[in-house]
C-alpha cells in the first residue's frame, strides 16, 4: 500500500493519528448502517418477490376475463362501457426513514365512499364476464399498491446498500491501511532521526575530549 | 395528492380504468418514452407500465430507479409474462449484495 506524500513531522504524525481514530470510527458505524440496511432489505425483497408473483398471477386472471369480454361484446361496446370511469383513486404519500432511506408509504383513497363503487356501465348491455374482469382488477388493487410500495423501496434501498457498501471497502481496504502505513513510516522515520542526532553527539563529544585532553581512546569515558 | 398512472398497449391496461386508475395507451417505444417523461413531470406517484412497453425503454426507467418518485412498477400485459418484473427485483438483490442469493 502507498505512503501518502506527506512530511515526516510531529505535528503530520498527529494528524494522521486523529484521522485514523476517526477514520476507524466512520468504518464501524458504516459497517453497522450496511448490516441493517441489508437486514431490512433481505425482509423487503422476499416480500417482493412473493407480493410479484402473487400479483402476476391475479393480472393474469382479471386478463383472461377480460379478454372473454371483448371477444363477447364489441370493441364499441366496451370502451363505452368503461370510458366514463365512477371511480377515481389517489395516493397519500408518507415519508418512512430506514437508516437515513427514505421509502415511500402510499395511501390509497377513493373519490367516492364506496370503494366497491366501481361498475361504471349498467349491467343491461354488458357481458358477465367485464363484471368478473374488472372485480378482479379491482381486487388485486390493493396488492398492486403494496407491490409498488415494497419495489420502490428495495430498489432504494439496493441504491444505498452499493454506495455504503463502497464506502466501507474503500474504508477498510484502502484509507485505513494508508493512514497506518503512514504513520509508521513518519515514527520510523523520527526514531531514526533521534538515533542519528545522538550519535551525532557521541561523536561531537568524542572529539571535543580527544580535543581537550588527549584521550586516545574514547571508549573508556562513555 | 398524487395519481396513479396505467401506461401500455390499450387492450392490457383498459380494464384499470374503472377502478379509477388513469390509464395513457401507448405503442410506441418513442411514444411510451414521451408520455413517461410528461407523467412524471405531472403528479404521479406511481406508474404501472406493462412489461412489454418497458422493455423497449429500459434505460430511461433505470434513471428513476434512485429517485424517490415516482415508482415505476411493470405489470404483466394481455400477452403474457415476459419476467421482466421478477429480473428486476433479482437485479436489486444483484446491486445490493453483489450476487443473486434468492434465485
Amino acid at each position: 500500500m502507498a505512503i501518502m506524500n506527506v512530511n515526516p513531522t510531529r505535528m503530520e504524525l498527529t494528524n494522521l493519528k486523529r484521522k485514523l481514530t476517526t477514520a476507524r470510527k466512520g468504518h464501524k458505524l458504516l459497517k453497522d448502517k450496511r448490516d441493517e440496511l441489508m437486514r431490512q432489505f433481505m425482509l423487503l425483497v422476499r416480500e417482493n418477490k412473493d407480493l410479484r408473483k402473487t400479483v402476476e398471477e391475479k393480472i393474469k386472471i382479471a386478463n383472461s376475463h377480460m379478454a372473454v369480454a371483448r371477444s363477447v361484446m364489441s370493441d364499441e361496446a366496451l370502451e363505452i362501457a368503461l370510458m366514463i370511469p365512477m371511480q377515481e383513486m389517489s395516493v397519500n404519500i408518507h415519508e418512512k426513514n430506514v437508516m437515513s432511506v427514505m421509502i415511500p408509504v402510499f395511501d390509497s383513497s377513493f373519490k367516492t365512499a364506496d370503494s366497491s363503487d366501481i361498475y361504471s356501465y349498467g349491467f343491461a348491455f354488458t357481458s358477465t364476464d367485464l363484471d368478473y374482469a374488472v372485480k378482479s382488477l379491482s381486487d388485486i388493487m390493493p396488492e398492486l399498491l403494496r407491490l409498488a410500495e415494497v419495489e420502490k423501496s428495495c430498489q432504494l434501498m439496493a441504491v444505498e446498500i452499493e454506495k455504503t457498501r463502497r464506502r466501507v471497502n474503500a474504508l477498510e481496504h484502502v484509507m485505513i491501511p494508508q493512514y497506518e502505513e503512514t504513520i509508521k513510516y513518519i515514527s520510523m522515520k523520527l526514531e531514526e532521526n533521534e538515533r542519528s542526532s545522538t550519535t551525532r553527539l557521541m561523536k561531537v563529544k568524542d572529539m571535543m575530549l580527544k580535543d581537550a585532553h588527549k584521550y586516545d581512546d574514547p571508549v573508556d569515558y562513555m | 395528492m398524487y395519481k396513479i398512472a396505467v401506461m401500455g398497449d390499450k387492450d392490457s391496461i383498459f380494464g384499470f380504468a374503472s377502478v379509477g386508475l388513469s390509464i395513457f395507451p401507448v405503442t410506441e417505444p418513442d411514444e411510451t418514452e414521451k408520455t413517461l417523461r410528461r407523467l412524471i413531470n405531472e403528479d404521479y406517484a406511481v406508474i404501472f407500465i406493462t412489461e412489454k412497453a418497458a422493455s423497449g425503454i429500459s434505460a430511461e426507467i433505470d434513471k428513476y430507479k434512485s429517485r424517490p418518485l415516482p415508482a415505476i412498477i411493470p405489470i404483466p400485459g394481455v400477452t403474457g409474462n415476459t419476467g421482466i418484473g421478477m429480473s428486476n427485483v433479482s437485479k436489486s438483490v444483484e446491486q445490493a449484495v453483489g450476487s443473486d442469493i434468492l434465485k
